[in-house]
């Protein structure tokens, strides 16, 4: 398959980017589409070009490294998927892809398609843990969790905070990234003890940070890669509305 | 607890659940109304005289206005804080994600235009009714009763353009109700994934029963002016 | 100078050694913590759960990693499960049986006590984890589940669906934001360590390069903590993320420290097959699918042809043409045979001639037994993000056709040296998890990579550490402007200056392929004297190769992706050398190491307890000279060595 890529290039976080095109050929169906960018990127050497920079680690879905808004999807074409995931299949022979990064004023370009998502990991140092200290534990048996309980948490803990929620969101909302979080920990009794405490510090970090404030248009849910559901969104908002209420 | 509904993000958009549901229950309650219009004119105007200028009339009407303002400044404010969110860069491709309404990213728009008709309205009923009653006048510039709002809807829609007008806001309020009903319960935290079929299906029932209440209204009123007998039983 | 080796084992019985020794080992006071410096590098499970115990404390600790945040580490990859021994599942689990398994699964290369000891911090690991809300799979009493694994014949395996790892790091993420929050942790994400400082023989430090603005930058501490993972990228083509590298743990290893059994490597015998040389990397698919999957090839070489023409499909396959090899060789474990075990037996039948798909190298991993035994739902709850994530791979279902499997490098046992204490031979330098090589022998079992990265950075390291900083209570802040620092900075200037300047032809890449294929070839699952003195004499001449017509495109002083994998690679094409050196040394076959000169009768692995019961520690000597071996012996008081035997 031959391609027609339109991708960002930007040369720092300070320079203005821009869209540059490059052709790529005999791509076989069967390859993933960060693996036709590594082809592209070796070209690019060959030729004394600087590559296209990306992130990307365990290739396999789950670091949460990949970003990439594809042909106008967060993570591409196809649901429940991270771009790492996407075959070239899921394409049509000649087509034009464009590419580029995430765009959101939390998360500024680094380099080409290279975003900073630091903030992320701002709204979890601001009260995504539960404080215990190691070693300063029950048996794990001590606590039992209904299965249900333990599922849904296990449902929202799925989140790779890839950032697609907010890349996609057009109102650059980080809500179902922090919901994801609220809401697994909600659901466990171990969780339960500084619920309010932590509903109401993340959300003040996610504000502080400039995220968005949610609409409820569900785009983020659809472009989840781990498909996380915004009811995880309406139990952040029931935490942290009875925290508020009991202050 | 007093500053997190302006200060936070989901405090203020508490604030835009709570005077949704406000609005979403007058407008219920405006449709009820009109629809006596259809079945008795009299039992319309009763209503009108009711709702004159005395004082719970008019505490409801600042209420209601007060609702109305707040709803409109905080879905500004939002907008603008979720504009710059959004950053300076925009995408140059953008799609439209499976399952996500279109309502649901054109809330504002749709506002607006809702906005627009309700000056529109204003200004043909009551600055022709509610208006003139606290001015103290007995008619008013159309020379009929403030509290004959029968004869009112019946002037104003024998102009077809307020009808395609109304309608257009209709269909407005509509789009608007359809993605806002179920989304304010989403805000105040009561909905799940068992409960977003059955809310998204009230939002459109309540949504669609408004839209063919309030149409009902506006295309009688305009048959029935297209009748040479006008009024008549013809 | 070869290394005086002292691995500090405690006396006495083996189930008292680890409290004996926490009970002898000196503390620091809460005063002195504050001020001691620690830097952790890496940030999976090991570093992670170190870096927040440690903060925790009360020491100052620095967290670097290469990636944009620290829940990137390739632990979160791992997918089946955590092993400890509960027992929950009544199945007569011990500390014991779990300390036996895994040596013996580690084919006797392991040391017993640190063996023991993890065994016996494991059942820890599972309450702090349970505790910081990790969403453990439970029954419908609101208990822990659990599922089997390969090595043993209990139930003692711990999950999360298929995210294990993910949920297990997040965990210790989680432990580690707690940390930064209070300010006993600073974490410098999109850092690479690319030198060790040493003074006065004792480690003061590292330097890193900023890997946003490409800044040369000093960081000195007390103590130097290695958490960087394992080397199997040396092959290219691993189950490891994309910058999974060896180049902290050898940077050690250039600096003096020594490096053990480096040609121990785990070859995973359940991952995709390989499609087309396009390919950058090889996605595992859970050793859980052998809990309910079934591995098999045709009997006959008709039905091979069939199904590579496309003729035939493997469900139109007779069961009584199908041969289930692993339940034929090995009827006590079965499917569950460890993992060098089975990916030999799955090389044995391809190189036989029965490999299924067009390269020949794939066998089948079916779920048809299961499906019909439990039904479509109960597979799709136990395994429907696999089987989801193979078909989107593959454009296959394996509800409705065979998964096709084949061995690939996963994990690599060897590692830093280091003593009970998790020191290496260098004073003030850790290294734990993946990165060192203390607890898993010559083969790894399945689900214990998490519970020793768990067990070294929650339970082991705070405390050991402590033996050493409380020595150090009266040492000032280090400071990073001395001789030392500024020798190391300069030389990784001078180290990237260099592959700017050679301005080949050939990218990063093309060199990294050819050296994965090298080692692929001689230095992978069948080693023989031939392959590996073959091998050592092309890597060899690959490096001049590198050195002389490598292209790193841009600069320095920038985000550089570029640079970061031509610096990676120059490690790995020592780190490739020396381990095809212990390879050829290792005249034995033991676990993941199989030497085709040492094997049985019926074609398993032949370990030489009389000559090689140690672990090979080698000594740099320079880019191109041979390294030094120095030996530690294994003393096995409490297990006696056995031919490990899993078919009855």
């Amino acid at each position: 398959m031959n391609f027609t890529l339109k991708i960002w290039r930007q040369k720092d976080a300070k320079s203005k980017g821009g869209f540059e095109t490059y052709k790529v050929e005999n791509i076989s169906a069967d390859t993933s589409f960060l693996e036709m960018l590594d082809i592209l990127n070796n070209n690019l050497v060959h030729e004394g070009k600087e590559p296209v920079a990306f992130d990307h680690d365990c290739r396999e879905g789950i670091c949460g490294m990949c970003s990439l808004h594809i042909n106008g999807l967060a993570h591409g074409p196809g649901q429940g998927a991270t771009t790492c995931q996407i075959y070239m299949r899921k394409f049509r022979d000649g087509e034009t892809i464009t590419i580029e990064p995430w765009r959101s004023a939390a998360f500024p370009v680094i380099k080409d398609l290279v975003v900073n998502r630091g903030a992320y990991d701002r709204i979890l140092q601001a009260g995504g843990f539960v404080s215990v200290r190691t070693n300063s534990v029950p048996d794990a048996n001590a606590i039992p969790i209904p299965k249900a309980d333990a599922d849904e948490s296990m449902d929202a803990a799925a989140c790779i905070g890839c950032g697609a929620c907010a890349a996609t969101c057009k109102n650059g909302s980080a809500m179902l990234f922090v919901a994801a979080r609220v809401s697994s920990l909600a659901k466990l009794p171990q969780g339960r003890v500084e619920g309010a405490r932590r509903a109401k510090a993340m959300v003040a970090k996610m504000d502080e940070l400039g995220f968005g404030n949610c609409t409820n248009t569900g785009a983020c849910q659809a472009e989840c890669p781990k498909s996380i559901s915004i009811a995880h969104i309406a139990r952040l908002n029931r935490e942290f509305l009875s925290a508020k209420f009991e202050d | 607890m007093s500053c997190f509904l302006s200060n936070s993000s989901l405090g203020k958009k508490l604030v835009m659940s709570i005077t949704g549901c406000f609005l979403v229950l007058f407008i219920l309650f405006h449709m009820s109304m009109n629809i006596t219009a259809i079945i008795s004119p009299e039992g319309y105007n009763a209503i009108c005289e009711f709702l004159g200028a005395n004082w719970y009339a008019l505490a409801g009407t600042l209420v209601l206005a007060a609702g109305v303002v707040v709803h409109f400044i905080y879905a500004v404010v939002l907008t603008l804080e979720n504009y710059k969110a959004r950053g300076s860069q925009r995408y140059a491709v953008t799609v439209k994600e499976p399952n996500v309404s279109w309502a649901s990213k054109n809330m504002l728009v749709l506002g607006f235009i809702i906005l627009g008709g309700l000056l529109i309205h204003l200004f043909n009923f009551w600055a022709k009714m509610q208006l003139v009653e606290i001015m103290g006048e007995h008619t008013n510039s159309l020379g009929f009763g403030p509290a004959d709002g029968a004869a009112l809807i019946a002037y104003t829609f024998s102009h077809w353009y307020y009808v395609v007008i109304y309608l257009v806001w209709f269909l407005a309020l509509w789009f608007h109700l359809t993605h806002g009903i179920w989304s304010m319960f989403q805000t105040a935290g009561w909905a799940n994934d068992t409960w977003y079929p059955r809310l998204k299906c009230i939002a459109n029932v309540v949504a669609t029963i408004v839209f063919l209440g309030f149409a009902a209204v506006v295309i009688v009123y305009f048959i029935q002016s297209l009748c040479p007998c006008n009024g008549g039983a013809c | 100078m070869a290394f005086k080796l002292d691995a500090k084992i405690p006396a006495g019985e083996l189930a008292q050694k680890w409290s004996n020794h926490k009970a002898a080992i000196k503390v620091v006071s809460p005063a002195n913590k504050r001020k001691l410096d620690i830097i952790v590098v890496g940030t999976g499970l090991g570093g992670a759960s170190a870096a927040a115990s440690l903060g925790e404390l009360g020491y100052n600790v620095k967290v670097f990693c290469i990636q944009d945040s620290p829940r990137r580490a390739h632990s979160i990859a791992a997918q089946g499960g955590i092993n400890a021994a509960k027992n929950y599942q009544n199945d007569n689990d011990s500390v014991y049986r779990l300390f036996y398994d895994t040596i013996k699964g580690g084919d006797y290369r392991a040391r017993e006590a640190n063996v023991y000891r993890l065994a016996e911090v494991a059942n820890l690991i599972i309450d702090q984890c349970v505790a910081q809300g990790v969403p453990f799979a439970r029954e419908y009493g609101g208990l822990l589940a659990n599922r089997s694994f390969g090595g043993a014949q209990v139930s003692r395996t711990f999950y999360a669906r298929g995210q294990t790892g993910q949920q297990l790091l997040l965990g210790a993420y989680a432990a580690l934001n707690k940390e930064i929050a209070a300010g006993s942790v600073k974490s410098y994400p999109r850092h690479e360590m690319l030198d060790l400082v040493i003074e006065d023989g004792e480690a003061r430090g590292i330097i890193a390069r900023n890997l946003v603005t490409g800044e040369i930058e000093r960081f000195g501490a007390h103590a130097v903590v290695i958490a960087t993972g394992g080397y199997g990228n040396v092959f290219f083509l691993s189950t490891n993320a994309m910058a999974s590298n060896g180049s902290a743990a050898f940077q050690c290893y250039r600096k003096g420290a020594g490096f053990a059994n480096p040609c121990f490597t785990q070859i995973h015998p359940t991952c995709i097959p390989v499609h087309g040389d396009q390919q950058s990397k090889l996605t595992l698919m859970s050793e859980s699918l052998r809990n309910d999957g079934r591995i098999w090839v045709p009997k006959k070489i008709e039905d091979v042809k069939a199904l590579r023409s496309g003729a035939k499909k493997p469900s139109q396959i007779a069961e009584e043409d199908r041969d289930y090899y692993l339940e034929r060789r090995y009827p006590a474990f079965g499917n569950l045979v460890p993992r060098d075990v089975a990916s030999r037996a799955a090389k044995e039948r391809c190189d036989a001639g029965f490999g299924v798909n067009e390269t020949g190298l794939a066998v089948y991993l079916d779920f048809k037994t299961a499906i019909e035994r439990l039904g479509k739902d109960i597979i799709k709850q136990r395994y429907g993000n696999l089987f989801d994530m193979y078909e989107e791979i593959t454009d296959v279902s394996p509800y409705e056709e065979p998964m096709q499997i084949f061995p690939a490098v996963h994990y690599t046992m060897g590692g830093i040296w280091v003593d009970y204490n998790l020191m290496t031979t260098i004073p003030g330098l850790y290294a734990i998890g993946e990165a060192n090589f203390s607890d898993h022998g010559a083969n790894r079992l399945g689900a214990s990579a998490l519970m020793q990265g768990l067990a070294d950075g929650y339970f082991v390291l705070p405390y050991t550490i402590g033996d050493y900083l409380s020595h150090k209570i009266q040492a000032p802040k280090v400071k990073t402007d001395t001789p030392a620092f500024a020798e190391a900075e300069k030389n990784v200037k001078e180290r990237i200056a260099r592959l700017f300047s050679v301005n080949g032809k050939q990218s990063v890449d093309d060199i990294h392929k050819k050296l994965g294929h090298i080692m692929w070839e001689n230095v992978g699952m069948a080693r023989s004297k031939e392959s590996l003195e073959k091998a050592i004499v092309e890597i060899q001449a690959l490096r001049k190769e590198f050195w002389k017509d490598v292209k790193v495109v841009g600069k320095a002083e920038e985000f550089n992706v570029e640079l970061e994998k031509a610096l990676r690679l120059a490690d790995f094409l020592e780190l490739g050398e020396l381990m095809a050196r212990d390879a050829l040394n290792r005249e034995e076959s033991c676990g993941g190491h199989f030497r085709v000169e040492h094997q049985t009768e019926e074609g398993e692995a032949k370990r030489d307890d009389e000559r090689f019961v140690y672990a090979a520690v080698w000594e740099y000597k320079g880019p191109d000279a041979a390294p030094e071996l120095t030996k530690e012996s294994l003393n096995f008081e409490f297990v006696h060595p056995a031919q490990r035997n899993y078919k009855d």
